[in-house]
């Protein structure tokens, strides 16, 4: 009895300690996982898992909310988003989403969500101060990719099995411009300085990059790495630095990241991670990148500036988003 | 059926060394099935926005034949009314979606001519209500029929149905796409799985109609080109019997245990009964303790409701929430064939036949068809690749071509026919 509580007393500063050492100045990565129904809590200065919280069926796509308190959750076989509080690791409310939510984007301004509803080809706007849906705006076959401008007027659609990126004006819910590019895109991001937009193809297994002032593709990257068969390069997520330099683009079952410069659209080097990487991350410095690998069940951590995978952490099971604070 | 030319030696796929298939084995199923497209399947050049004609219609035809077909002997299984056009359906309106944003309009015209009945008016009331790209729901006599049809020759037809290898070889038509996979392609995918498992003594069963005896031909086939030994055969003569009665339970499992006694050491009973029979009857009523694989049992198939991988569920749903079941492979095929159309549509802004074709038949044409990879056409024979999923009645198995199997082209040349075996030598 006495050694329990004498263990108890310890556990409890252990964790006072790490609480302290990890307000000051410490990432934290949140990781969905698809099939585990679960998000995974990993102490990047530790760089292991502290905790795993159970959610709804099937969360893939997560965000940050505007005060980085709340993570917001696609639990697409519950049909709607959970709003998980980040001190307490508790989910707090759900919101509506209209069937099937995949991925989403928070607008710059931390007042709206768009919400990629797989099943019924809409994207829905969602007012998060409300928890209430503001407006429906019918898109191509599976809507997935979800990508905002830094300045919030302009929202970029995928839709899968049309394959193409719609653009749409924020003030009037309207697609205004859509534009083909290669089989099965999965993934629409701006550059912070919002004059492009990366898209991932992929079955196509390219990246387009669309001008966003005349919606005309100016660029395809193309993929090449020696000894993988090129049909297993399959472009997924995208994040690229805030100093607009450097996209780092997730290739699927090639079980690879691609270093992309963005002014030359030259892959500069592919970087090997976990079986089947799916999305990416930075820490808010920039200074780390996470990748989550779906088959391997786990994130690697790449350093950015080294351009190298320093580490792979196990989360749960088919890791599919991440967000960072 | 053509001979097999055993070409043991020079075959590709043989490569596969042991080392390979160790390695498949430990890595496991899926990371296996997610390879492969063909080298045709990245359109690099396309670097511009291709913005179709405003007010392109495209008009396509589905021509099927009222034959009686047999229901599943499951009570489980559903007896579909429809099967084919309801994927046909489901693909017309992922075809309007994606018209909208570009000012095109796809419609279906539907004909079903009596059993027997007149094709050639059949195809006239659908050319006569605009359709030039027919999908043909019909067994491989009739194709064959529509498509040498004087009226047919600048057609598109799409085979969303007959499997019979013959119409991937010698009896190949320039004006016929074939969409279902051919028999050689399912059992390759199969005996692909086989040989990785080292299941390589097979026992052969067979029903008595043609297409039980097509399929078991296809297995004969597939054995010799992955190494696999038939150690027997047997037949099964059918007797015809209802779906279900009250006391059959008891004769079935004597009558499957007679038919599987006294045969020679083996690893997996092979089942060739397309049409229904007895095939279903067979698994845990085997004289041996066996797996069943085949027609029943462990299928190969396009398409299968377990497939959930690629964005495979999203389809699912979209096809139940549109026809309130579930999708089988005749509707599957139906759907990639009206989808085939839609993306050269869409890509080319066209859709005469001749325009559709040379897009189908070109580098730049790929389809997202929830494989994990583009499908494509093989120039050839004008046949779809693709990855076949193996499947147990309720859950996907595995996806061939299995890990290892090589093939100079792209992995999935290495199910069915391929180029130098065949007469079939279209688009040259």
């Amino acid at each position: 009895m006495r050694r329990m509580r004498w263990t108890g007393t310890l556990v409890c500063v252990a964790l006072l300690t790490s609480v302290a050492a990890g307000s000051a100045q410490a990432f934290t990565a949140y990781v969905s996982n698809e099939k585990g129904n679960s998000i995974s809590v990993v102490d990047l200065d530790k760089m292991e898992v502290t905790a795993t919280v159970t959610v709804g069926e099937r969360p893939r796509g997560i965000t940050l909310s505007h005060d980085k308190k709340q993570l917001y959750i696609c639990t697409s076989d519950a049909d709607h988003i959970e709003v998980l509080d980040l001190d307490t690791l508790k989910v707090v409310t759900t919101l509506p989403s209209g069937p099937d939510p995949e991925l989403f984007t928070l607008s710059p301004d931390g007042k709206t969500l768009y919400v990629a509803n797989e099943d019924n080809n809409m994207v829905t706007v969602l007012d998060v101060d409300q928890g209430s849906v503001a407006s429906e705006i019918p898109v191509g076959t599976e809507p997935e990719g979800m990508g905002v401008s830094p300045d919030g007027k302009w929202l970029v659609n995928t839709s899968e099995t049309t394959s193409m990126a719609h653009f749409i004006d924020t003030a009037t819910h309207e697609v205004v411009d859509s534009v083909l590019v290669d089989t099965r895109p999965r993934f629409a991001k701006f550059t912070p300085d919002g004059k492009f937009v990366w898209v991932s193809s992929e079955v196509g297994g390219t990246v387009s990059i669309i001008d966003a002032a005349t919606r005309k593709i100016v660029h395809k990257v193309t993929f090449e790495i020696a000894g993988v068969r090129k049909e297993t390069i399959q472009p997924v997520g995208i994040a690229i630095t805030d100093d607009g330099k450097t996209a780092f683009v997730a290739l699927g079952p090639a079980n690879r990241v691609a270093v992309v410069d963005v002014a030359s659209y030259k892959v500069e080097k592919y970087l090997l991670v976990g079986q089947r990487v799916w999305q990416l991350a930075f820490t808010p410095d920039n200074k780390l990148l996470l990748s989550t690998n779906g088959e391997s069940n786990d994130i690697s951590v790449i350093d950015v500036a080294d351009r190298k995978v320093t580490k792979s952490i196990t989360v749960g099971e088919l890791p599919w988003g991440v967000a960072i604070r | 059926m053509t001979a097999a030319k055993p070409r043991l030696s020079a075959h590709p796929w043989l490569i596969a060394s042991s080392l390979a298939l160790l390695i498949l084995i430990s890595v496991g199923f899926f990371a296996g099935a997610a390879v492969a497209q063909d080298e045709a399947a990245t359109p690099q050049a396309n670097t511009t926005q291709t913005t179709a004609p405003a007010g392109l219609t495209v008009t396509i035809g589905y021509l099927t034949e009222a034959i009686p077909e047999p229901a599943p002997l499951s009570l489980v299984e559903i007896v579909a009314k429809d099967k084919g056009l309801a994927g046909a359906k489901v693909a017309l309106a992922d075809n309007q979606t994606t018209g909208k944003f570009l000012k095109q309009t796809y419609e279906l015209k539907e004909k079903t001519v009596d059993a027997g009945g007149d094709l050639k008016a059949g195809l006239d009331d659908l050319t006569g209500q605009g359709a030039k790209l027919i999908v043909a729901d019909l067994t491989a006599d009739r194709l064959l029929q529509l498509a040498d049809l004087p009226e047919a020759k600048d057609l598109v037809i799409f085979n969303i149905r007959a499997e019979d290898d013959g119409l991937r070889l010698k009896n190949c038509r320039a004006n016929i796409f074939n969409v279902a996979p051919s028999r050689a392609m399912k059992a390759d995918a199969l005996a692909q799985y086989l040989a990785v498992k080292r299941w390589m003594r097979w026992v052969l069963v067979s029903g008595s109609n043609d297409a039980d005896k097509a399929f078991a031909d296809a297995m004969r086939h597939s054995a010799k080109k992955f190494g696999a030994k038939i150690v027997e055969e047997r037949s099964y003569e059918f007797k015809a019997g209802s779906r279900r009665s009250d006391t059959g339970e008891q004769q079935i499992r004597k009558q499957m245990a007679d038919l599987t006694q006294r045969l020679p050491d083996y690893d997996v009973l092979v089942v060739a009964d397309e049409s229904e029979v007895f095939g279903e009857y067979l698994p845990y009523r085997t004289w041996d303790p066996r797996p069943v694989v085949g027609t029943q049992g462990l299928v190969p198939t396009a398409w299968h409701r377990s497939q959930e991988q690629w964005g495979g569920m999203q389809m699912q749903r979209r096809f139940e929430a549109a026809t309130h079941r579930w999708m089988l492979e005749r509707d599957y095929s139906a759907w990639v064939a009206v989808r085939a159309i839609g993306e050269a549509a869409t890509r080319t802004g066209k859709a005469d036949p001749a325009d559709i074709r040379s897009y189908l038949v070109s580098d730049a044409f790929t389809l997202g068809a929830f494989k994990g990879q583009g499908v494509t056409f093989r120039k050839w024979n004008q046949q779809l690749r693709q990855p076949i999923v193996l499947a147990s009645p309720l859950m996907l198995v595995s996806v061939s071509p299995q890990e290892g199997f090589l093939h100079q082209r792209t992995p999935l040349d290495t199910l069915g026919y391929d180029e130098p075996e065949s007469a079939c030598h279209l688009n040259k």
